[in-house]
């Protein structure tokens, strides 16, 4: 157990580092982010009404589709410059280079998805600033941060990787999306626990079957 | 180099003991039926044209790739239901760094440092940086140093925790003189210490002046095995040619 | 040395095959005859002659998840056993059972327009019909795109054992998801109560979806083993 936390954690660190030094994935997939939230802004006309219906749908989009941006680089880093190989080295089990990887995708995307708030909030009039909002949200990234980590494992081997991804990824997490989008429509009309329970625990018990399901496979997935 | 931080198995007699391996890629066979022997302290060179399996046979042995067939013992530990020890039991120094770009050669080794474990890791980092002489570059990010100088800090990071089987990938690649003569000085250092050393290389004269035993390669099959004494140059590039030259 | 009773001998032989042929076929043109003769006609609500798809539509369906469940089997065992024939019967699940859920897609669409005017119902079984036949494609593009076969196999497993695993929460989350948002309570995916000349129309069309599903299976199998075997014995030569 130690070693699976030490290896997790040492990975996570190094993510955590490189990523603040060089900025790479947060920059891209932030400006991307934006991109999407601005032509949502032009699609359509954002009026209160039409705002309550579709805006939990708009932040969802905005957030899978950055989120499989940000999920493809996560191991396309490591193939590319031979470092993947340095960490299934190491005499830890993969299972904890799985667990940090996943852990520092989930960050990054966590932390994009904040950047966010503003920005709904001034195109949409979509105040997202709701403890239960950043609970489902929370949960749901994990969710999707679980099934792409592993997926991009696969993808990154292939030559059809930005395709492969996301192909794979969002008929598995569609339950995700499902109770992401619901939960988030709950928390944003003030429902509380009533309304954004249910989804809620609907979302944790994915993660934590997806979590096991993942860890287990991808062991698998790397073998030569 | 003195304590180690990992320790074989209990009562293990040989470094490495493979019987049998087997290994195809989608139906194109790298490995075929090899059997080889390494005694602690020994040395052994790797031989054979490009293709022949010597990549194959060393990511196989440092856990990189599963064994379609055979038995592969490392200090003691069976390669496939005991692959995290055997990790803890090697070293390797392969054609791709394994180092960060974007962070220099120090932040590299202290990442492998806690990665493995090690007590004590910045202090170790510190020796091994010296051991390579790359302590005077040891601030620069990895991206900005030169081959020779990435190839060092390599080296270093395969050593970083005190390996018993370490396991050299045609390392003379990108060396220069000095370079050469560090590997060489480590290899002679490593197998004094008690380790053992697997070192494939094109570097005939080299290879057998370095090892105590010889292994050739030809598209997956042992051509030649035999003690390094006991083998010449030629022998060896005659095996090494193989199949090849007899087509011709 | 292969032995003779190589990877071959675990699939189907020819005759066998040939027998399985046969039988899906006469299967299939009494399915027909049964559709068309026997079964009653429809009410206006559900379309009069259309409705008659309803035979093709729900028994696709239903062997569409059959084959998945079959391929996620497959799967299983084959990243236990690593043998090949598990990793033949999981592949050729998954391209049989695509085809029989296009078959599915394509009718349940052709009958939903003119009756319900909406191209597909994204109640439970319509959503979980639709997202197995993605995850049936993702485990097809990516044995194409594999580096190699065995790579390939054990992607591909996992994608199906996933597939399957998300199976429970798709068709919770559609169920709650359809339950909010459609007012509508019957749809091609409904089965509502059935005469009892629908009903034996519809296990036959089940039979005989049934027996297409094993006879593209046993022939994809077969096909398979043999190029297996061919490429041990290429091997061999060279």
């Amino acid at each position: 157990m130690r070693n699976y936390l030490r290896g997790a954690l040492a990975i996570y660190a190094k993510d955590i580092r490189l990523e603040a030094r060089t900025k790479e994935t947060i920059s891209a997939v932030l400006a991307f982010a934006i991109i999407i939230a601005f032509i949502f802004g032009f699609a359509f006309d954002p009026s209160p009404t039409i705002v309550a219906v579709v805006g939990p749908g708009i932040v969802w989009v905005a957030y899978v589709f950055t989120g499989i941006l940000g999920m493809n680089r996560t191991f396309a880093l490591e193939r590319d410059r031979g470092t993947l190989d340095g960490l299934l080295l190491a005499p830890v089990s993969h299972e904890s280079v799985y667990a940090g990887k996943l852990a520092s995708t989930a960050t990054i995307m966590l932390v994009v998805e904040a950047a966010l708030f503003p920005v709904f909030l001034v195109l949409f009039d979509l105040n997202l600033f709701n403890v239960w909002f950043v609970l489902v949200a929370l949960a749901a990234t994990i969710g999707f941060a679980t099934v792409g980590t592993l997926f991009s494992a696969i993808a990154v081997h292939t030559r059809a990787r930005e395709v492969l991804l996301p192909l794979l990824f969002l008929p598995i997490v569609l339950p995700v999306i499902i109770g992401a989008v619901s939960g988030t429509d709950a928390a944003i009309a003030g429902d509380g626990w009533d309304g954004v329970g249910k989804w809620l625990q609907f979302i944790v018990a994915f993660d934590a079957v997806f979590l096991m399901l993942s860890s287990w496979a991808f062991d698998f997935v790397l073998e030569e | 180099m003195t304590t180690h931080d990992f320790n074989p198995a209990p009562g293990a007699q040989l470094a490495l003991e493979v019987a049998g391996l087997s290994k195809a890629f989608g139906g194109t066979p790298a490995l075929r039926d090899v059997d080889l022997q390494l005694g602690w302290g020994e040395a052994l060179a790797l031989f054979g044209h490009n293709g022949a399996g010597k990549s194959t046979l060393i990511r196989t042995l440092v856990t990189l790739v599963r064994p379609d067939e055979g038995t592969v013992t490392i200090a003691g530990f069976d390669r496939v239901r005991q692959a995290a020890q055997v990790r803890s039991m090697v070293g390797y120094v392969g054609h791709q760094s394994l180092l960060y770009d974007d962070m220099t050669a120090r932040e590299n080794l202290r990442f492998y440092a806690k990665l493995y474990g090690i007590a004590d890791a910045d202090h170790r980092v510190e020796r091994s940086l010296a051991e390579v002489g790359a302590t005077s570059f040891a601030n620069r990010r990895t991206r900005v140093l030169s081959n020779g100088m990435v190839k060092r800090v390599a080296i270093a990071r395969a050593l970083l925790h005190r390996p018993r089987v370490l396991l050299l990938d045609e390392p003379e690649t990108g060396l220069d003189q000095g370079g050469l003569e560090l590997l060489d000085s480590m290899v002679t250092a490593v197998k004094a210490g008690g380790a053992s050393v697997v070192m494939s290389t094109h570097a005939t004269e080299r290879g057998l002046a370095l090892a105590d035993h010889v292994l050739v390669l030809d598209a997956g099959r042992v051509a030649l095995a035999g003690a390094a004494a006991n083998t010449s140059v030629g022998e060896v590039q005659r095996a090494v040619l193989g199949t090849r030259q007899a087509a011709s | 040395m292969p032995s003779a009773a190589g990877p071959r001998s675990r699939a189907m032989g020819l005759g066998g095959r040939q027998l399985l042929l046969g039988v899906a076929a006469l299967v299939f043109i009494i399915d027909l005859v049964l559709i068309f003769g026997y079964a009653p006609t429809a009410s206006e609500a559900l379309g009069v002659q259309v409705q008659r798809i309803f035979y093709f539509h729900v028994p696709s369906a239903i062997v569409g998840m059959i084959s998945f469940g079959v391929s996620a089997f497959g799967s299983v065992m084959y990243l236990i056993k690593r043998t090949r024939k598990w990793d033949r019967l999981a592949w050729a699940s998954a391209e049989a059972g695509t085809i029989i859920f296009t078959v599915a897609i394509a009718t349940g669409a052709i009958w939903a327009k003119p009756v319900w005017q909406t191209w597909w119902v994204w109640d439970a079984n319509g959503t979980l019909t639709f997202m197995l036949w993605l995850v049936f494609i993702g485990y097809l593009i990516t044995r194409a795109y594999a580096p190699t076969v065995d790579r390939g196999a054990r992607w591909a497993a996992v994608v199906a054992i996933f597939g399957a695993a998300a199976v429970p929460f798709v068709y919770m989350a559609a169920d709650w998801w359809a339950g909010l948002h459609t007012e509508r309570v019957t749809g091609p995916g409904a089965s509502g109560s059935l005469e009892s000349e629908m009903f034996y129309t519809l296990i036959f069309s089940l039979v005989a979806f049934g027996f297409l599903f094993a006879v593209l299976v046993a022939e994809r199998s077969a096909q398979r083993a043999i190029d297996e075997q061919v490429e041990i014995l290429r091997r061999e030569v060279a």
